[in-house]
């Protein structure tokens, strides 16, 4: 069946129409990524947002239910150019297109995504919709998407009560360690980059803003105990439990959206407790302590961004997902420093606080999709962790 | 960190000859690395001694050295250069192994040189068996069990342990020689002898067989500071197994998840990062096609031709990021020449498919095994892209020019579903389309996966596209069909074939549905960022990114494909010379190409690069986008000169020579006429269409005849026949293949052959020099021995030869480029062919003569005359030095193949000998294609009766020389005749010790052996010569040949060696 996808610029493609059969309006971003579309689908920050992926196959592989970044798909529609008619891979659970009709995510096949990609990276991120509604009236259509925004999306993907992540207790219940995985016969669990269980005895507040899994089982393949509270937990319910360190999570939409969650980050940071955030943790965490945030024209969406780490030098290829960054002109250098930027354009990628123990980054160096160069970055939070104990 | 102060003057190791397993990826990594360099202000030496490529041209280095890549030569360079540094990293596996060897004997470190790049301990990391596997296993990233072993005893007793099959994998050679898979103790043995011999250092690794897992390949930079990124990973289709370089390679990967994807790229970090690997490195990986293991196969610590093919695939110029590392900076301080904005440490984002597709020589070798294993046999690759694999594929297929456009074009179509499957355990160059005869006939996806263990989305594709087929023949074409096929890039021809339309009207149909190609850009981001390269590639139903330019004069440059047998990297010089030229003279240049590992398909050639087949089609689709206001065919070889008579249908004009006269130089009658009329005598001959005509011919003239094929390149198909039974078995091959052509038959002629590349403006002529072969006609140019000056011909022939050539090249209306080949017998002069157009020779004369000739002619073509250009018409002044051409072959890489040469090319690729004397050059010629004499001074002689006498002279000369000659029975009784004493030795049926034993005793230096008449191959000739060949033995099939080493040897000094710096002629 035939599909459309407009915009708010009143550009048209036509394409088939994959998953879900209704009418979805949404903001419209893409991904580079080549891989990693499930882990994509299942991100939280994606809730309010359309995914278009750059890369042109999609569903090669098909999906496997263990590679979920979280319970469900979260972005409103995704468009791909060509959907493969079947899945093949030893660990796939269904095809792509059953994971979206399951889930009730609407999608379009079939259009140019490139051209797609280039009109969003000269005209900015747009909203736009997707109907199979031949007889679509563009000018009943065009304000309904100029009257979208994502709102407070935050609310709808955190998790309802909290949760604990048990660390593990010894290497083995990790499973394999990448590289000596040795084939059984059976489907395994998939291997781990984490070779030490160098957080052992460890407990972690985790603030679900709209977490990716593998950020709470980063933390307890390495042997903490973590435990995730819903995004709106009050900061002295997380504090009385004194935990060894706290994680602000990733998450959809505009940090600004959050001001009510904002105000509890600023007492987290107060406590001396150390801290580590990722991406809308980070953006939070900034805002919490009087920096800016500011919407980039297009975001950065993939896993080929360059970030140097400016305490080593180092350059490292990260995975990212923001369409918001923090604005490191009207920093506060008493308060935080630049710790990471992109090597690219410059952007924020990270801050070091001066006063508190509390670093946090843009990107994701919990990877799922991506490149796992970052994974360092859990091991110098337990550092930090161990500073603030013998302190 | 900024670059290094102290590097000024570095020597770069070029890769040498072009054979199997080395190719022309190692001219483009090495001519982008020293451009690279040359633009940080570092004086550049460069040593190659193959002369046929860009990067030993005065204008890519400063100071060149077409010499044989030897240590002793190296070191002689080093000491007059004086250079600080050395650069062994681009070169290939042959620059690697000399840059070893001068810092493993202190050399280096003597003169103070340092290794740029990737340090010793580093390469011996990567390159030594064990020390390669204590570094993984200390790291945590597993091998297959595997050891190394010196001896077969050792081997054997290690696959008792691990069990059959094993794969055996020689340290130290290119392209897997000798390697193989053995299946039980026999082969095993055999194999094992094989490669222990060919190592450099004796050693072979014996390993657990993981043939069916998934070969996966990542290209990983790392700079000094420890940075390190991928640039792209690519998946075979051919599971473990076959040779990445034989195997149909897809990047990125299409079936690996983020789970596999990430678990090997972050190994491949692991492992480049732990071998402190500074510059490119290719690592490739064996994943298990249903778990998480995986295996490291390999590690090649230099750019390589898969790291040619990932810079051509993702847009990402790894040599010169390489280049820029070795000279100290980091990856976030090199700009990313794409976009000119983001920087280099990044990883490309593809938003397309790359398929690569090996050019196996399997029409050139007849009788060679077409199977497909651990060993290479391809000589060249095509690479397409598409924003679809089906797409992808297709393209490739049709740009590999084997007369290949489509899953149907070998016809598996009598066999049933049964005898295909059978056919499908088969590794060969065939398989895809087993594979897709077999979904024809029914048989299930997953059946063929079990037995081809390829990847079923893999499998599914193909029978996408046989889908395709079946619904083109059966269903009426409605524009939906169309653009569904078009989508899939079945070439219109196709389409007609299967619909039972002709080619206009599917076009037609086409054009009036807007149904047209689309050209993207690659640009190393998915359009996440703008970009300025115009790199673009064709798909349909997609919006067009490539802008019309309009201001300027616009030409097409048609590039030559990929890399074969007969048309060589010689071509790609041309047409990268040529792109130059025009540019110079304010042209816009556009080049369009297809294959990933030549120089004209870097996007800082010409203005535009469209990446694409070389089909009338695909060049009509672009030559409509950008309406050029002419094309230059002359420079791309046969694969160019084919697309004139399209080019001219589309209204594009032939810039330089008229095709008219391109025809008439190759038709018959025309060329009859031309010669009559210009008075030059030529062989009596017919042209013909069946055999039966070929015999009356060949019967009229009188055997022996020469018979060939009319417009081909490398003498494909020409054999010399010495009876009627030879006629019919040589038509018979020769219209295997569809024939629009007449076939001529020619009286063969035996004298000295001499070849002329010559310019022409239309009135006058230059000829930069006149080179003569030192074999005898009957042997193909393109494996003869060429020497220039030509030494034994006198002035007066030279001066007839001249005038010849400015007649031939007056009649033809030449403009631009001519090459004539001629026989010489005493005073007569003879012409052999005429071709208005390069030729392989061309690089070469350029640079012995330091005359430009391409740049010559394509001012020519534009308009200048010969005079204008500062040149006096004629043959030129010749110069003191003497510059010998020698052929390379890669024989020992091609089973079965028959190495004795004929009219027919053989040799894939060729060296230089450049000195003052006849005899020095003839010398460095003879060192640099591989030829080290004297080693052990035992040599075998084994001529047919009509050679004897010459092989007396010859056979004398040599025992001279100190050698110990054996031969065969009534060699043997005619040399002791004349007094030599040659040592009787029986023939292979014989008992033993036969000839046989005596070459695979591994004592002997050379053998000569002349082969008899008739292509038999199962004669003793063949299986000496094979057997000589694939023990490394040094084998001449031609006494003109033997005489030349003998003369080489006489004169040879022990000591230095005279270095010319071919910049300064």
């Amino acid at each position: 069946m035939k599909a459309f996808l407009i915009l708010e610029d009143g550009t048209v493609f036509e394409g088939i129409h994959i998953g879900a059969r209704r009418e979805m309006i949404s903001e419209i971003v893409f991904n580079t990524s080549m891989a990693g579309y499930p882990e994509v689908l299942t991100d939280p920050s994606y809730a309010g947002q359309a995914v278009c992926m750059t890369y042109p196959l999609i569903g090669n592989y098909g999906v496997c239910t263990e590679d979920m970044e979280s319970v469900r798909p979260w972005p409103d529609g995704f468009i791909v150019r060509e959907l493969s008619r079947i899945p093949s891979n030893f660990r796939s659970d269904k095809s792509i297109g059953q994971f979206l009709e399951e889930y009730d995510v609407p999608g379009i096949a079939g259009i140019d995504t490139r051209a797609l990609t280039r009109l969003l990276r000269e005209k900015g991120t747009m909203n736009g919709m997707i109907t199979t509604d031949a007889s679509y009236n563009i000018e009943e259509v065009l304000p309904r998407l100029r009257a979208y925004t994502t709102g407070k999306v935050v609310e709808r993907v955190t998790c309802r009560e909290k949760y604990q992540v048990r660390g593990a207790r010894d290497m083995a219940e990790n499973g394999p360690v990448s590289g000596s995985a040795v084939y059984t016969g059976q489907k395994e669990k998939r291997p781990t980059l984490v070779r030490r269980l160098n957080g052992a005895g460890k407990r972690v507040a985790l603030l679900d803003l709209g977490m990716k899994r593998n950020i709470a089982d980063s933390l307890a393949q390495r042997g903490i105990d973590v435990t995730v509270y819903p995004a709106f937990t009050p900061a002295e319910e997380i504090l009385g439990e004194q935990p060894d360190g706290i994680m602000l999570s990733n998450g959809p939409g505009d940090p600004k959206e959050c001001g009510d969650i904002i105000r509890e980050v600023r007492k987290l940071y107060e406590s001396g407790v150390p801290v580590f955030a990722i991406c809308l943790g980070h953006q939070l965490m900034a805002l919490a302590t009087g920096a800016d945030t500011y919407k980039l024209k297009y975001g950065h969406r993939g896993g080929n961004h360059p970030v140097k780490d400016l305490q080593t030098g180092r350059v490292y290829i990260s995975s990212q997902n923001h369409g918001y960054v923090v604005d490191m002109d009207r920093l506060d250098a008493r308060t935080a420093r630049p710790a990471f930027v992109n090597a690219n354009d410059g952007t924020c990628e990270g801050l070091a606080y001066v006063q508190k123990p509390v670093f946090t980054v843009q990107y994701h160096p919990e990877a799922c999709p991506g490149p796992q160069d970052s994974g360092y970055l859990f091991d110098r939070f337990i550092e930090m962790m161990e500073v603030g104990k013998n302190a | 960190m900024p670059k290094n102060p102290n590097v000024k003057k570095v020597l770069v190791i070029g890769s040498g000859p072009i054979v199997i397993g080395q190719a022309a990826e190692f001219d483009y990594a090495g001519t982008q690395a020293c451009r690279s360099l040359k633009e940080e202000g570092v004086e550049v030496v460069l040593v190659n001694s193959n002369p046929a490529t860009i990067m030993t041209d005065k204008d890519i280095a400063d100071h060149v050295y077409i010499e044989p890549l030897t240590g002793k030569v190296l070191e002689q360079i080093i000491e007059k250069e004086k250079p600080d540094s050395i650069l062994p990293t681009l070169g290939g596996q042959a620059g690697l192994n000399l840059g070893m060897e001068l810092e493993e004997s202190g050399f280096l470190a003597s003169h103070h040189v340092t290794l740029l790049g990737t340090t010793a301990a580093t390469i011996r990391k990567a390159e030594d068996r064990q020390e390669f596997k204590d570094t993984m296993e200390k790291i945590g990233e597993p091998c297959a069990a595997s050891k190394v072993v010196e001896n077969i005893e050792d081997g054997v007793a290690f696959v008792k342990s691990i069990g059959y099959p094993v794969v055996l994998r020689p340290a130290y050679t290119l392209g897997g020689s000798g390697g193989g898979i053995a299946h039980n103790q026999i082969e095993l043995e055999e194999i094992l002898a094989n490669g222990l011999r060919l190592s450099r250092v004796g050693q072979v690794l014996v390993e657990r067989c993981i043939a069916g897992w998934k070969e996966i390949e990542y290209e990983v930079m790392r700079d000094g500071a420890g940075n390190c990124i991928t640039v792209c990973n690519m998946e075979n289709i051919d599971p473990v197994g076959v040779h990445t370089g034989d195997s149909i390679v897809v990047a990125p990967s299409q079936t690996l998840s983020d789970k596999e994807y990430q678990m090997l790229r972050s190994a491949a970090l692991n492992i480049i990062s732990e071998l402190a690997i500074t510059g490119g490195c290719n690592v490739q990986f064996a994943l298990h096609p249903t778990s998480f293991e995986y295996c490291v196969i390999e590690v090649n610590p230099r750019v390589s031709r898969s790291s040619a093919l990932a810079s051509k695939a993702t847009g990402y110029p790894i040599a010169k990021v390489a280049a820029k590392i070795a000279l100290g900076y980091t990856l976030d301080e090199i700009t990313n020449s794409i976009t000119g904005k983001t920087c280099a440490c990044f990883e490309p984002a593809l938003d397309y498919c790359v398929v690569k597709l090996p050019r196996l020589p399997f029409d050139k070798f007849l009788t060679a095994k077409r199977t497909l294993t651990t060993q290479m046999k391809a000589t060249g690759e095509v690479m397409s892209i598409c924003q679809n694999f089906e797409g992808a594929l297709m393209k490739a297929i049709r740009s590999l020019e084997q007369h290949v456009d489509c899953l149907l074009s070998y016809d598996f179509s009598d066999l049933s579903a049964d005898e295909l499957k059978e056919r499908l355990r088969i590794v060969d160059d065939q398989r895809t389309y087993v594979i897709a005869e077999a979904l024809r006939k029914g048989v299930s996806q997953e059946d063929i996966h079990e037995i081809t263990q390829i990847d079923i989305w893999f499998i599914d594709k193909l029978a996408v596209l046989t889908e395709m087929e079946a619904r083109l023949r059966e269903e009426p074409l409605s524009t939906e069909l169309l653009k569904e096929a078009k989508r899939m890039e079945f070439p219109d021809q196709v389409i007609a074939k299967l619909t039972g339309m002709s080619e206009d009207e599917v076009r037609q149909k086409r054009y009036e549905h807007g149904i047209t190609a689309a050209f993207k850009m690659v640009d190393t981001c998915a359009a996440e960022f703008e970009a300025s390269t115009p790199y673009y590639y064709s798909c349909f139903g997609s919006e067009n990114e490539a802008v019309r330019t309009t201001g300027r004069k616009k030409v097409l440059v048609l590039g030559s494909g990929p890399i074969r047998i007969g048309q060589g990297i010689e071509f790609d010089y041309c047409s990268v010379h040529a792109t130059w030229a025009f540019s110079r003279a304010g042209y816009e240049t556009i080049i369009i190409n297809n294959n990933p590992e030549t120089v004209s398909t870097d996007f800082d050639i010409a203005d535009k690069l469209y990446f694409e087949p070389l089909t009338p089609e695909d060049v009509e689709n672009i030559v409509r986008l950008e309406e050029p206001d002419g094309a230059i065919v002359q420079f791309g070889g046969q694969t160019a000169i084919k697309l004139t008579e399209s080019l001219m249908k589309m209204g594009v004009p032939i810039l330089g020579t008229r095709a008219e006269d391109v025809d008439a130089a190759e038709d018959r009658e025309l060329f009859d006429r031309i010669l009559e009329q210009t008075q030059i005598p030529r062989a009596a001959g017919g042209t013909v269409y069946t055999a039966q005509e070929a015999k009356e011919v060949a019967n009229r003239l009188g055997y022996p005849v020469l018979v060939r094929p009319s417009y081909v390149l490398g003498g494909q198909g020409m054999q010399i026949a010495i009876n009627d039974q030879e006629i019919e078995e040589f038509m018979e091959i020769i219209n295997r293949i569809a024939q629009d052509h007449p076939i001529l038959v020619d009286k063969y002629l035996q004298g000295k052959e001499i070849e002329v590349d010559a310019v022409c403006d239309g009135t006058d002529i230059l000829i930069p020099g006149i080179m003569e072969h030192i074999e005898r006609t009957g042997v193909h140019s393109g494996d003869s021995i060429s020497v220039y000056p030509a030494h034994t011909i006198d002035e007066k022939v030279k001066e007839k030869i001249a005038e010849y050539t400015r007649r031939l090249a007056k009649a033809l209306h030449v403009k631009g480029l001519i090459n004539i080949q001629f026989i010489a017998i005493g005073e007569e002069v003879y012409v052999i062919e005429v071709n208005p157009r390069s030729s392989r020779t061309v690089p070469y004369i350029s640079k012995v003569t330091g005359i430009p000739i391409v740049d010559l002619a394509s001012e020519v073509i534009i308009g200048k005359t010969i005079r204008e250009l500062g040149y006096e018409p004629g043959l030129q002044k010749e110069v003191d030095y003497v510059a010998i051409k020698m052929p390379v072959f890669s024989f020992e890489k091609i089973r079965g193949a028959e190495i004795s040469l004929g009219p027919e090319m053989k040799s894939t690729g060729e060296c230089l000998g450049i000195a003052p004397t006849f005899q020095e050059a003839l010398y460095k010629a003879f060192l640099g294609s591989g030829v080290d004499l004297p080693r052990f001074k035992q040599m075998i002689i084994t001529v047919k009766d009509a050679d004897k006498g010459e092989a007396i002279e010859i056979g004398r000369r040599f025992e001279r020389l100190g050698y110990t000659i054996y031969a065969t029975r009534s060699t043997a009784a005619a040399l002791r005749e004349a007094g030599i004493r040659a040592r009787k030795v029986n023939k292979i049926q014989q008992e033993s010790p036969t000839v046989m034993d005596l070459i695979l005793g591994h004592k002997i230096d050379l053998v000569i052996d002349t082969p008899t008449q008739g292509r038999d191959k199962s004669r003793d000739g063949f299986l000496i010569r094979r057997t000589a060949i694939e023990t490394g033995v040094n084998c001449l099939t031609s006494l003109d040949t033997a005489r030349a080493l003998v003369t080489s040897l006489e004169t040879a000094r022990a000591g230095e060696l005279t270095l010319v710096d071919v910049a300064e002629l």
